[in-house]
């Protein structure tokens, strides 16, 4: 991403997590990191690889499942003055940690006015493909934006991954830190010094006056293809990544649908209560006063992820459904427009092999 | 079971044991005589007739030590050292309570005094403690972490996982189980499958100690013991302590009316009250003095409460998030 620091060099977003937490575990020794399998030969992907040989055992640890317990753990440190990072291979499993998330860690800093806080960042990463299926490709994002206390953030990209991480490490709240799979290997220029990407300020990624596509998570790399395919045929989208969900910036967003008038939310989510429907809702609010808004919504069909690749594919938004929704918002009267299929194909999926 | 002989215990010891037992004892039933007027608008869940729990391991930490209290909290608050005057103003809501009038009854802390914040969904806490004492232990630090919790709570998945690992960190944390029959309603006989609990923990490699009769000064020691083997390094131990809750779940009322339970259970913990046994150890004049002092202070935080003001209503939005 555009950034005036200096040293940077193209950094995959695996690497660029790995980096930002070594960085800030230097940096820090309140910062600890823990989670099943952090310390094992394959180190989440990589994104731990050779912390527990920098650090050490008493900093890098693997731990039993008990994601209830371990997350109560990590709460208890924190409140202690630490600043744990509690690593989830599978976003999925975040819903064993739900009861010390919403109950405690979301409400320590209100309920106890203010005596504790609960610095911590709660990473886990979104699958999809090669039959992740039912249990291993949830976007559950919104279920943490609804409650007060947690931000959320969502990088799509290896800069934002680091920066974004920093940020959230840095932090004097709880963090769901949102990953996904599918990024783990696209790449970026990223500093190699230490910095921060501050949480709840959304980053312009193209400039247009047609429409705002605003992409959460993987589905701003999706929404960045579809602005190519629409480029071809002279429909230009100013695309946005918010970055961070909670807090949300909802301005930057709000001034550019001022000017286009036309939002379509894409999310790596379902669209029902989900981050889609907040942001639409809230544009709507901020922006009823001033010319008619059209609006639009995608996201993960109203089903149960499938594993079976055809009806895998029917389940998500990609590249050529992304860009054939903003055709018709656009261009309405233009009836039957829809991309080159192999334009369409998104590079990620030719780079990449299971299984996981 | 025999009654602790406490040969290490001297007059002023006894004297402190029951300041805190009385104090909680009268507090609570302070608040039970008030919360009719509906001045408390905050769910309480009275310990009275459990109050040797809290004062018999709370009397063997420091102040430096933490303890991990749940929703039936009032009395670990006490026992540690809470301050009594924002407790009854945080159960007034007032803006001089412990939490601002934001917590209430449930949710009391004081990290002034080591008191982590209690929670009312039950079991919440007790791998909080255990994050509480990973932070210490990592910190090479000699202090140590109490979960209070009831039996109920050893019923949550969540208890098992901290044991565990608890146990394989070898952290500070002395877990202790109020185990008074009764999940709100519901008795033990209708929800373990075994009363085998000590046996339960043992198996994690824990130390555990059982005591039937709540006798707060074997508490006392069992806890001293616990104390000195994690301040050398050596890992958690488990205490459970059967005792008698003597009102109702919630509320200030008794309801042996209600075909739950029978007054004669009530009637045999009643000869065990520790308050009274603790207070008959002592010189009529000591105890007069005490008593005295206690509800001095009690009337106090009472008028401290009912004088506060409530929060200004722009507190709504404070503390959403810790500031950096």
């Amino acid at each position: 991403m555009s950034s005036p620091a200096t040293n940077q060099r193209l950094l995959t977003y695996v690497d660029a997590l790995r980096e930002g937490i070594a960085q800030e575990m230097r940096s820090d020794p309140r910062v600890f990191l823990f989670g099943l399998d952090v310390d094992d030969h394959k180190a989440i992907q990589g994104s731990t690889r050779g912390l527990v040989q920098e650090f050490g055992p008493e900093r890098v640890f693997g731990t039993p499942l008990s994601e209830d317990a371990m997350t109560g753990v990590a709460i208890g440190a924190a409140m202690a003055g630490m600043r744990p990072i509690h690593v989830h291979i599978r976003m999925d499993f975040l819903m064993l940690a739900m009861n010390q998330l919403i109950n405690i860690a979301a409400k320590s800093s209100y309920m106890y006015d203010g005596q504790v806080k609960v610095p911590m960042v709660i990473r886990s990463m979104i699958g999809k493909s090669w039959g992740q299926g039912a249990q291993h490709s949830q976007g559950l994002h919104a279920m943490f934006m609804h409650v007060p206390g947690l931000k959320v953030v969502a990088p799509s990209n290896a800069y934002d991954a680091k920066g974004a991480l920093i940020a959230a490490i840095r932090d004097d709240n709880p963090v769901i830190f949102v990953e996904h799979r599918l990024l783990y290997y696209t790449d970026a220029f990223v500093p190699e010094e230490s910095f921060a990407v501050p949480l709840g300020k959304a980053r312009v990624c193209t400039n247009g006056d047609d429409i705002t596509v605003v992409g959460i998570s993987n589905m701003l790399v999706e929404c960045l293809r579809a602005h190519e395919i629409l480029s071809d045929i002279g429909i230009a989208a100013e695309v946005i990544d918010p970055i961070s969900l909670v807090p949300l910036d909802i301005d930057t967003i709000v001034a550019s649908v001022k000017r286009t008038g036309r939002l379509l939310v894409v999310d790596n989510a379902w669209t029902n209560c989900g981050a889609s429907a907040e942001i639409v809702a809230r544009v709507i609010e901020c922006a009823q006063n001033g010319k008619p808004i059209q609006v639009r919504r995608m996201g993960y069909a109203p089903t149960t992820c499938p594993t079976t690749p055809v009806l895998e594919q029917a389940f998500y938004p990609d590249p050529g459904k992304i860009a054939q929704a903003v055709h018709a918002m656009v261009r309405p009267d233009a009836n039957g427009w829809s991309p080159d299929p192999e334009r369409a194909k998104l590079a990620y999926q030719v780079k990449f092999r299971g299984p996981f | 079971m025999a009654l602790a002989s406490g040969p290490a215990l001297g007059i002023a010891d006894f004297e402190r044991i029951y300041r805190s037992l009385r104090l909680i004892r009268r507090a609570e039933e302070e608040v039970a005589r008030i919360y009719p007027s509906d001045k408390i608008k905050s769910p309480v869940h009275l310990s009275i007739g459990q109050e040797a729990v809290s004062v018999g391991i709370c009397d063997a930490l420091r102040r430096d030590d933490v303890v991990a209290p749940t929703y039936r909290g009032h009395a670990a608050y006490l026992a540690k050292g809470g301050p009594l005057r924002e407790l009854f103003a945080e159960l007034y809501g007032k803006a001089t309570g412990v939490a601002g009038g934001k917590g209430g009854s449930m949710h009391l802390i004081d990290m002034s005094h080591n008191v982590l914040g209690a929670s009312a969904v039950v079991g919440t806490t007790i791998p909080l403690a255990v994050g509480y004492a990973l932070a210490l232990k990592r910190n090479k630090s000699d202090r140590v972490v109490v979960a209070f919790f009831g039996d109920g709570a050893t019923e949550e998945g969540v208890f098992a996982e901290s044991l565990n690992f608890a146990s394989l960190h070898k952290l500070p944390v002395l877990f202790v189980c109020e185990n008074n029959y009764y999940a709100i309603h519901t008795p033990i006989t209708r929800r373990w499958a075994t009363n085998r609990l000590c046996e339960r923990v043992a198996t994690y490699g824990i130390p555990v100690h059982r005591v039937e009769n709540g006798d707060v000064l074997m508490l006392r020691e069992l806890a001293a013991g616990a104390v000195a083997r994690m301040r050398r390094g050596e890992g958690p131990s488990f205490i459970e302590c059967l005792t008698y809750r003597w009102r109702e779940h919630v509320g200030p009322n008794e309801d042996y009316d209600q075909g739950y339970r029978a007054r004669d259970d009530f009637n045999r913990w009643l000869k065990d009250d520790q308050v009274e046994r603790i207070g008959r150890m002592m010189s009529d004049e000591s105890r007069a003095q005490i008593d005295s002092e206690i509800e001095l202070d009690i009337a106090d935080a009472i008028e401290f409460a009912e004088s506060s003001p409530f929060p200004e209503i722009d507190k709504l939005y404070t503390n959403v998030f810790a500031g950096n």
